[in-house]
């Protein structure tokens, strides 16, 4: 099986390096100094394991092996612009996003007539540098059908991830999945951004305590009036993430640490809008997304 | 009269240093700083930009030198109150002591330590230089009100008055809380979304998303005032977009996100804390300055990290 990986930030890596000892892997990078790089000494991977897997890099999809399968592992802000670079290629491949927030499945699928799979995965790392990414929380990345692709699509591809030394986990319908995501990202990333605080026992006590609890109280009100059961509760989610001692920067706090356009609109900005179409007021994620998007303006 | 400034920071050495223009006043200032205490009693103390002026008074480190006074005025940030009135209590034994302060809570304070206390508000402004110098940047009025009935009106106008003839135009109303209720909106509606974005006041005020933001704020302080009885003496809204016209303030960046940048503890849990705690006291629900507060309590957590 040949799997292109677009993107190879943190989890794109992690990705096409665990999957490059398995399968075949491409990736497609935008800097040829990174595809060079990638080619000439492979993808190392450090922390949880340690490996260094022989990929194919390029920068023109045009230049890669035809692939069965495509991961889109860009950031969200990135989405758009490789959406665009994929339209009219890998005719035949499955297409998968894995993107914070919602939305990203419509932006892939108005590219192309690719099947989609949807994705979204809890695992994180650091990237060193552009062939050597440290892997650090081993959490899973979930897998469900989207557009012409069936749960056995999405068991596959799963397993196939399994295979490879990450892990993985499919579902016949991941929305209560990506919803509790969602919320918990929306929150946990909005707060960390603003706060300047890591993920940790403080998310959970007072003073911050209340208002995360408040939070997902209001996001969890977005996703009944969707019709959504959530697949976890993402206070839960936030008390278990802080009680297993290490202190996570989520990605949006090292975003705005380097002044780095965040991925605050596919994640707080489509809960938010999400929300409005639904009827829901949630006046508290309205305001840490309008703070967010403040603290991005305030780079210039 | 004798009239003792406690806390000489900017807004404190503004009271200072015009008091001790008079020849009626003999003015005495207790700080915490070495430097700018030494500065002043060598070379006295020194206004600029607004106005020129040059104070002579006693300044200390050491609240037992204080004499007996009439008068104190308590200017340090709200964090300090208590510390300060605490060591300078014993001078103002048979004194009156006012609050120039920001945020909410502060006369509260003063009258654990001492007997009578004048509720204030007070709109000039200015930065510490260096020791003894202070910067001028904005005049304004100044409200006084007897905190309860301890404090006869008369009282409050006689330093009202002394105020006003230095160089501070000072009023003495019977009932205080409108200004500084509509001081504290204004501030509390306004400073931490400055601090929490990095953004000045008319960057803040120029985003659809943000602006409403701070209307929601001004809704939840405003109710809670009104649930006290509290007729503000003018709209915070009108004083926000005032604020945020080029020529005024719009590249303001608020004292909070000075703080912030600088680390240094905020007065969040005396503005949008204060709003919260009266609120609740009232039954008034704030949730919006609730979740501003605890935000800027976790940045201060975060230095800590």
């Amino acid at each position: 099986m040949n799997i292109c990986v677009a993107g190879a930030g943190t989890i794109g890596s992690l990705l096409a390096a665990h999957l490059g000892r398995v399968t075949d892997v491409s990736v497609l990078v935008r800097r040829a100094d990174h595809a060079r790089a990638l080619n000439s000494d492979g993808l190392r991977v450090s922390g949880r394991a340690d490996f260094t897997a022989r990929v194919t890099a390029a920068t023109d999809p045009a230049d890669l092996p035809s692939p069965e399968l495509v991961i889109i592992a860009c950031k969200g802000s990135d989405l758009e612009a490789v959406a665009d670079r994929l339209r009219g290629e890998f005719d035949g491949a499955t297409v998968m996003t894995i993107q914070n927030g919602l939305g990203a499945e419509e932006i892939v699928a108005a590219r192309g007539d690719w099947p989609l799979l949807s994705s979204v995965t809890f695992m994180s790392g650091t990237r060193h540098d552009d062939a050597h990414v440290e892997y650090i929380l081993d959490t899973a990345t979930w897998i469900g059908p989207y557009r012409g692709t069936t749960p056995a699509d999405a068991r596959a591809v799963a397993d196939l991830v399994v295979t490879s030394g990450l892990k993985a986990e499919a579902f016949d319908d991941l929305r209560p999945a990506q919803w509790s995501k969602l919320i918990f990202n929306a929150t946990v990333n909005g707060v960390a951004a603003l706060t300047g605080l890591a993920h940790d026992y403080r998310f959970a006590e007072d003073p911050l305590g209340p208002l995360v609890h408040a939070l997902v109280d209001e996001g969890k009100a977005a996703a009944a009036a969707a019709g959504v059961e959530l697949w976890e509760d993402p206070w839960e989610m936030n008390l278990l993430a802080t009680q297993r001692g290490f202190r996570h920067s989520p990605s949006m706090l090292e975003d705005v640490r380097a002044k780095r356009e965040t991925e605050v609109e596919l994640i707080n900005g489509s809960l938010v809008r999400e929300a409005q179409r639904l009827g829901v007021d949630v006046p508290l994620q309205r305001t840490v997304y309008a703070l967010v998007r403040g603290k991005e303006a305030s780079y210039t | 009269m004798r009239v003792c400034i406690v806390g000489c920071g900017a807004v404190g050495s503004l009271f200072a240093a015009n008091l001790a223009r008079l020849d009626d006043v003999e003015v005495w200032a207790y700080d915490a700083s070495r430097e700018h205490v030494d500065a002043i009693n060598e070379q006295g103390l020194r206004l600029s930009g607004a106005g020129e002026v040059v104070g002579r008074l006693r300044a200390t480190t050491d609240a037992a030198e204080l004499p007996p006074c009439d008068y104190g005025i308590v200017a340090t940030k709200a964090m300090h109150t208590d510390a300060a009135i605490g060591a300078t209590a014993h001078a103002f034994a048979d004194g009156y002591v006012a609050t120039v302060q920001n945020g909410l809570g502060n006369e509260e304070t003063l009258a654990q330590h001492v007997e009578r206390v004048i509720r204030g508000t007070t709109f000039p402004a200015g930065k510490i230089l260096e020791p003894g110098h202070v910067q001028w940047d904005v005049k304004g009025d100044t409200t006084l009100g007897p905190y309860d009935d301890r404090t006869p009106l008369e009282v409050v106008e006689t330093l009202a008055d002394a105020c006003t003839r230095g160089g501070m135009p000072t009023h003495a109303v019977a009932d205080a809380r409108g200004p500084q209720w509509r001081k504290v909106i204004f501030n509390a509606s306004t400073n931490p979304i400055g601090a929490l974005t990095g953004l000045t006041h008319g960057r803040v005020c120029e985003r659809p998303d943000l602006r409403a933001l701070v209307s929601g704020l001004v809704d939840e302080g405003k109710a809670v005032a009104a649930a006290q009885g509290i007729t503000l003496d003018a709209d915070p809204e009108e004083l926000i977009d005032h604020a945020a016209q080029k020529h005024i303030a719009y590249d303001h960046k608020a004292s909070m996100l000075q703080d912030v940048e600088a680390r240094r503890q905020t007065e969040i849990d005396y503005l949008n804390g204060g709003i919260v705690r009266f609120g609740r006291e009232h039954g008034v629900p704030t949730p919006l300055n609730q979740a501003i507060w605890a935000l800027v309590k976790g940045v201060e957590q975060s230095w800590q990290q």
